[in-house]
């Protein structure tokens, strides 16, 4: 058990945060190597203040139309996400497993708090899956690799989240949340789940094409 | 038209089951084999869309909240087949998950999702989070249907047409010419010395329109020369092919013919070395000319300026060269055409125009770059009549919103605006009028002849 704890923390960790950072970088570089190859009238039209000011209205809650037709599911989507990028970040015990690691480190979230948003980013899984099942426009659009997603994103959270309280036999937790982490950050540069990068590019493209082309607002 | 087919999950997956007659498509579907449809989607999937396309594709999490952007969707009481992802699902997600092997039959059915359910009016790219162009993706789907042969017989006719005469509505050389000058006989018993100026090398503007102008609108021709006169603009038509700024290829996806009519457009604006092309109230055109064919010709922007009539009259307005003798009185709306409002910024200006020449008028609710489609739109009015009362049915939002401004009048500064609110106006029995600023401006302006 130990063994295989060394493994996941040490050499497999190392390859999931080199694919996952690795993989991003690479989808980005070649989106903007097959724009400037074949649609490079794209670059001409993206505007930094434009595209931004778009950004800025999607990124802040209730700043847009749509969001405040949804209120629901404004309120859980921004937690949810929220929640979901900073916990891995400023936990505690992952900045420990990274000093480790690479002798850095940085401010940690108090227990408590990274506690209670691992149990919301789990609320937002649970919320997007009733969604799915009950509202008809989501059920209509959904598939498998939508619940697949969805359980890719869930397990870390909730294995960690049973490891952090010690329930009982919580070290095999503690290995499957280690895990199914390292296959979700290996998952994201080849699924969907890269819109955390390249959804805001496209948001910035039509934000630019809206704002100096259309000069109108796209929120 | 027979009930739809309703699944399990209580919604029809195929909205309309019951085949639409159209030739254009019967005729397409006989001629495909299924190697033909695996290439021509490869060609297109794999090789003319790139970065953009693929982006969308790998960014949308099928969250449906595109939904309530659509009024096909709403108005069909949100049928998830009719939600914009749901548009995708059926076409674009259906040829990618069979990596091409699409029987004909779908084709048609997808042919018929991407020309008659979605008027490409982009509303749901301002309810996409990530902003994904949804309407970018219905066109990529008319652009595979176009290779394949299968796009509706009547707006495939306009296409034609555009092809042999550069113009939409098979429109001679000769009538157009006939045309101008018979409006120019007809102005002159209300200003005598009035002229509609035919080629007229190095005038300020020259003033373009669509083909249904000289073929069954020529009055608009009549009021626009009225309203150049009144102003005192420097001003010019072609009396050559490149004088109709309208463009069905655009929303068929034969970007080739896109490409030929524009540039005949451009050309003829530069061999008149005009400074800038006015254009009358038209919004797939402005869309054509400001956004669409200049792109596929290599122009960032349009290589002549391009001033849209809301925009036009804005400026006479405003510089004082337009007088209003009386304000127009009974109580007015005003639809805002997606082309020139979400796709060209002029909603401001257009109640600027408005309010200086109506004394009533009351705001429908969306508006701005939120307002509904006409449902017209996107070529879809130009599929025709087998289409009409699936558009009617996909438009009752618009309904709603126009009779609750409780006004008899709406204005529309667009053709396609202007055709499918007055069929929507019939169907629903809204008893309203649609109009043109063109049509209140003359009336209420002051003109030469009453000085």
């Amino acid at each position: 058990m130990h063994d295989l704890y060394s493994f996941l923390t040490g050499p497999i960790a190392a390859f999931s945060l080199i694919v996952f950072f690795g993989g991003m970088l690479f989808k980005i570089l070649n989106m903007v190597y097959t724009v400037y190859r074949k649609e490079r009238f794209i670059l001409s039209y993206i505007s930094l203040r434009y595209g931004l000011r778009s950004l800025v209205h999607w990124l802040t809650p209730f700043a847009t139309e749509n969001m405040r037709q949804h209120p629901a599911m404004t309120a859980v989507t921004f937690l949810f996400h929220i929640c979901l990028l900073l916990v891995p970040v400023f936990l505690l015990s992952h900045i420990v497993l990274m000093e480790e690691l690479l002798d850095i480190r940085w401010l940690a979230l108090p227990d408590s708090a990274a506690d209670g948003m691992t149990a919301m980013v789990v609320g937002g899984c649970i919320f997007f899956l009733a969604r799915r099942i009950i509202s008809p426009e989501v059920r209509y659009l959904t598939s498998a690799s939508d619940y697949f997603l969805l359980a890719l994103v869930v397990l870390p959270f909730l294995s960690g989240f049973y490891a952090f309280h010690q329930w009982p036999g919580y070290p095999y937790a503690v290995i499957f949340h280690i895990l199914s982490g390292e296959i979700l950050l290996i998952a994201i540069p080849f699924t969907r789940l890269s819109h955390m990068i390249v959804g805001l590019l496209t948001r910035v493209y039509t934000g630019s094409e809206f704002g100096k082309v259309r000069q109108a607002k796209d929120w | 038209m027979t009930e739809p087919v309703v699944k399990t999950d209580g919604h029809p997956e195929n909205p309309q089951e019951s085949p639409i007659k159209d030739e254009g498509l019967e005729a397409g579907v006989a001629n495909l084999s299924g190697d033909r449809i695996e290439k021509v989607i490869h060609q297109i999937l794999k090789d003319e869309t790139a970065a953009r396309f693929k982006a969308y594709i790998e960014t949308c999490v099928h969250c449906g909240l595109c939904s309530n952007a659509c009024h096909f969707y709403l108005s069909n009481d949100k049928n998830p087949a009719f939600s914009p992802a749901g548009k995708v699902k059926q076409t674009i997600w259906e040829m990618m998950k069979r990596k091409g092997r699409v029987a004909p039959d779908s084709i048609r059915r997808m042919s018929e999702i991407a020309h008659t359910e979605c008027n490409l009016c982009k509303r749901c790219s301002m309810y996409c989070p990530f902003g994904i162009d949804i309407a970018y993706m219905m066109l990529v789907v008319r652009r595979i249907c176009h290779k394949l042969e299968v796009t509706p017989l009547y707006i495939q006719d306009t296409v034609n047409s555009h092809s042999a005469t550069m113009n939409q509505m098979w429109v001679k050389e000769d009538e157009w010419v006939d045309t101008l000058q018979w409006q120019e006989e007809d102005a002159r018993e209300e200003i005598p010395d009035i002229r509609i100026p035919l080629e007229k090398e190095g005038a300020e503007i020259m003033y373009s329109v669509i083909a249904p102008e000289p073929k069954f609108q020529a009055e608009l021709i009549y009021q626009a020369a009225i309203l150049m006169k009144t102003a005192g603009v420097d001003w010019t038509m072609p009396a050559t092919p490149g004088w109709d700024n309208s463009d069905m290829a655009m929303y068929t996806g034969d970007n080739e013919i896109m490409g030929r009519l524009k540039r005949k457009h451009f050309e003829t604006a530069m061999r008149l070395r005009v400074k800038k092309i006015v254009m009358g109230e038209c919004g797939h055109a402005f869309r054509s000319v400001y956004d669409m064919g200049n792109r596929w010709l290599g122009w960032r922007m349009p290589p002549v300026r391009i001033v849209h009539a809301i925009e036009f009259y804005y400026d006479l307005l405003k510089a004082g060269k337009i007088k209003i003798k009386k304000k127009y009185q009974e109580p007015v709306t005003l639809h805002d055409p997606c082309n020139v409002s979400r796709g060209g910024g002029l909603h401001e200006k257009a109640r600027y125009v408005v309010n200086a020449i109506c004394e009533n008028f009351t705001e429908m609710h969306p508006n701005r770059e939120h307002n509904y489609c006409c449902a017209a739109g996107g070529g879809v009015i130009n599929c025709g009549p087998p289409y009409k009362l699936n558009r009617m049915r996909g438009n009752r939002v618009k309904a709603d919103q126009i009779a609750d401004t409780k006004a008899k009048i709406v204005i529309a500064p667009c053709h396609n605006c202007h055709s499918g609110l007055e069929d929507i106006s019939r169907h629903y029995k809204l008893d309203v009028e649609i109009k043109f600023l063109i049509n209140i401006l003359y009336e209420v302006m002051e003109k030469p002849s009453q000085e």
